[in-house]
């Protein structure tokens, strides 16, 4: 184990490098492409060998690591915003054909208008495809989260493909300490991928197939099915890397004060890390609150999420991310773990910081204030008085309900 | 268990699929499994292929094959190639890239360009039958001018697809393919040639091969193999081949037929036999007049003049003829006794008789070790066996008759 300064798109290709990965496909998009850069390097000076394909686009970048993963290699591939978008068809292709692809998200917003800055609304989009989608708060949760990822999809019981989440720019062009294992700490807890299946000419497969209604509706059950399975197996793959790297891993959820917190925040990525800091302030004035990290969006981990919510009175989501004429998925999501059920926390949901739009602590605090008046069904934070929006005459005085 | 010197590979491709009634695409799979042989992976478009040979849980297919996408065919078999390169098995497993002619030339193309242009060790097939066959005969990129689909219905003021049809062959030369090809399955051993050829040789290559659609181009479906040489005796559809860049070889047209006689067995041409429609034919018989000027595809004993472009059929004889091959002989007369020891077995050269000539197969690509679609052996009288056989005798026009045989 070694400290390094790296930038986040550095420590996540060190960490990919150490799985080693024998074919790699990206196509270059802002601000992804640091990642694939760094492993181009490293396959250009022979410090990993792998195959490294420069594909046409990020469709094609997919469906070589499908093809590649299908022959029995372990693959890598990284995108961002309309990459992940034009991904979108194939995603679902790995997911049905149930190959154990890693990929990496660096949360970019999507188009139009263009923007290159963070929120989450590129993986979130992917929330339907089969793809496992995990989280990460800062750099070293990013790297560590990728040596899971392998462990998970290669998992035979799972075998789906893997994306773990970084917010763009935030984490990935941010430098910060991380801790890099060495080869053989990787190698104990990552074994060489063992297909399950896999083209070979001595025993001819076919993958893909053709299939009628009295089949079809299985297939999606099985991956429904495996998605329930793998929380289980995500959180022995986190006690497994404990115990060989040393240090804790986060892969479903982390709680953050959460013992005796009357009002919990809820969010994914690197906002997390401003909640925590706001909820010391506000311990320090005395205030019941807590964080509920969420890791893990897909499978959405309902037990984990009622079991810690269960007790509080108000649980604020803030997220980077909205169903564009509904509202925030994460919140929306988390009141159907609630349906029906003995408990019933207050649960505000509020969007914020979309296209790069800083969270500050100022909008956490302002979500609290409004969850604590009364339960928001969905809110925008930080809008702007000062933009004349057409057809719209007054957007701070929106409909609650 | 079959050995391997008797195994029939026909049925790497095995019945029992679902593909219409005459269908070229189909035909031509199995003529591609067989010259490839079972030491390939191979990946498919969606499309009517997929649809009709991979039924869960019944695969046509004894070889591995993989479906994802209707425009990553190649982009998956590029990852098959670079997976088989990283695990150091890339001389041991060629892979075979399939799609129909939307898959590869539309909707595809991008990541067959891409593939191409990245130089992946891959041939990929086009099985072309000129329109979206699978969703129901719509219009596609390399649906040739005049045809009447679902999306470019002939009508009172349309003469149906009213552009000519792509040239993918020559877009592939643009992205500098060692080796480029177009067939018909009309034509199955010309086919079979082009198959081992291209996967003789490293790197990306394309064939293309017309493949019909009786239930698209509305022929009864016993004409498939009839128009299928048609579109070449034509001049439509020529059979080409390039190597590096360079024309190796155009099938020469014994007797050239009119466009007419192709367009009217089939109904997406049926409204240009109506009042007016004889401009439209004009024109489709100047690309067919176009095609043979451009390709020289009209033999000396047709046209009674040179073929136009003599570097073809020079640069098609050192490909028939390679430098080590022994010169002309003398024609000489042989006896069945005498003919038996020419059985192309070590090292001798094979030769067959066929309506008292005897002709020397030995550089024939289709002769192998003396036999001939593990069928038909070198050293004997073949005139019985060319009743049968599905070409015609003009195959032999290709070879050198060195003698006659003897009563």
């Amino acid at each position: 184990m070694t400290k390094k300064l790296l930038e986040g798109s550095q420590g996540i290709a060190e960490a990919v490098a150490l799985c080693r990965p024998q074919v790699i496909a990206a196509y270059p998009i802002t601000p992804q492409t640091h990642i694939p850069q760094e492993l181009a390097d490293m396959v250009a000076n022979g410090k990993l060998k792998a195959e490294w394909v420069n594909v046409e686009s990020e469709h094609s970048a997919a469906s070589v690591v499908l093809g590649a993963s299908a022959t029995g290699v372990r693959v890598f591939t990284a995108s961002s915003s309309q990459g992940i978008l034009l991904m979108n068809e194939v995603l679902f292709n790995i997911a049905g054909m149930r190959l154990p692809v890693v990929l990496v998200c660096v949360n970019r917003a999507i188009s139009a208008p263009l923007n290159i800055w963070n929120d989450q609304q590129d993986s979130i989009s992917q929330r339907d495809t089969g793809v496992i989608q995990l989280y990460a708060e800062d750099n070293q949760e990013a790297a560590d989260l990728v040596y899971q990822a392998y462990r998970i999809a290669e998992d035979h019981r799972v075998q789906l493909p893997v994306m773990v989440c970084l917010d763009g720019y935030v984490l990935s062009h941010a430098w910060e300490t991380v801790d890099i294992p060495s080869q053989a700490q990787v190698d104990s807890f990552l074994p060489p991928f063992k297909p399950l299946y896999k083209l070979d000419p001595e025993n001819p497969l076919s993958f893909g197939m053709y299939m009628e209604p009295d089949k079809y509706l299985e297939t999606r059950y099985m991956i429904q099915h495996t998605m329930e399975q793998s929380i289980g197996i995500i959180q022995d793959v986190a006690h497994d890397f404990e115990k060989i790297f040393g240090r804790p891993a986060t892969a479903i959820i982390e709680e953050y004060q959460t013992h005796d917190a009357t009002t919990i925040l809820v969010g994914m990525g690197s906002m997390v890390s401003l909640f925590k800091e706001e909820v010391d302030q506000l311990r320090s004035q005395g205030q019941k609150v807590g964080v509920l990290k969420l890791v893990c969006y897909r499978p959405f981990p309902k037990e984990e999420l009622y079991q810690s919510l269960k007790r509080a009175k108000h649980v604020v989501v803030i997220e980077k991310a909205t169903s564009l004429g509904f509202g925030g998925p994460v919140a929306s999501e988390l009141r159907s773990v609630f349906y029906g059920c003995p408990h019933q926390p207050a649960i505000s949901g509020f969007i914020a910081g979309l296209g790069g739009r800083d969270i500050t602590a100022e909008t956490v605090k302002t979500a609290l204030n409004k969850a604590h008046r009364h339960p928001v069904d969905t809110e925008y934070l930080d809008l702007r008085t000062d933009l004349e929006l057409e057809g719209i005459s007054n957007p701070a005085g929106q409909h609650k309900k | 268990m079959v050995s391997k010197t008797t195994e029939d590979l026909s049925h790497l491709f095995a019945s029992g699929h679902s593909a219409c009634a005459g269908c070229g695409q189909s035909l031509s799979v199995r003529l591609v499994l067989r010259a490839a042989g079972r030491n390939i992976i191979t990946t498919n478009s969606t499309g009517c292929l997929e649809v009709f040979s991979s039924n869960y849980p019944r695969s046509a297919w004894q070889v591995p094959w993989i479906h994802s996408l209707f425009e990553n065919a190649a982009s998956v078999a590029a990852g098959v190639e670079a997976a088989l390169r990283a695990t150091g098995r890339i001389d041991q497993i060629r892979v075979i890239g399939q799609g129909g002619d939307g898959g590869t030339g539309d909707i595809g193309f991008g990541a067959l360009s891409g593939m191409w242009e990245r130089g992946h060790d891959i041939l990929f097939i086009c099985y072309d039958n000129e329109n979206y066959a699978n969703t129901g005969v719509q219009r596609s990129g390399l649906t040739p001018y005049g045809s009447s689909t679902t999306t470019s219905p002939a009508g009172k003021v349309s003469w149906g697809n009213p552009r000519p049809k792509k040239n993918l062959p020559e877009i592939a030369l643009a992205h500098g393919l060692p080796y480029v090809a177009t067939t018909s399955v009309g034509y199955p051993f010309d086919l079979d040639k082009k198959v081992k050829k291209a996967l003789s040789i490293r790197g990306p290559k394309y064939l293309q091969i017309f493949a019909n659609c009786p239930l698209g181009w509305r022929h009864d479906t016993a004409f498939t193999i009839s128009i299928s040489k048609l579109v070449v005796e034509t001049g439509l559809y020529p059979l080409l081949e390039w190597e590096n860049g360079q024309l190796i070889s155009a099938r020469k047209i014994g007797k050239k037929k009119s466009v007419d006689e192709y367009l009217r067995l089939q109904g997406r041409f049926s409204h240009l036999f109506g009042p007016g429609g004889d401009k439209e034919i004009a024109k489709i018989q100047a690309i067919a007049d176009a095609n043979i000027a451009k390709y020289g595809l009209m033999s000396k004993s047709a046209t009674g003049v040179e073929p136009p472009d003599e570097t073809v059929e020079a640069a098609r004889a050192s490909v028939t003829a390679p430098p080590s091959s022994p010169t002309k002989p003398a024609v000489r007369t042989f006896t069945l006794g005498e003919l038996a020891a020419y059985n192309g077995r070590n090292g001798q050269p094979a030769y067959v008789a066929y309506k008292g000539k005897v002709y020397d197969v030995t550089s024939s690509s289709l002769w192998e070790d003396g036999e001939h679609q593990l069928e038909h052996k070198a050293g004997r009288d073949l005139t019985e066996d060319m009743n049968n056989a599905p070409h015609s005798d003009d195959t032999l026009d290709r070879v050198a008759m060195v003698g006659v045989l003897k009563n």
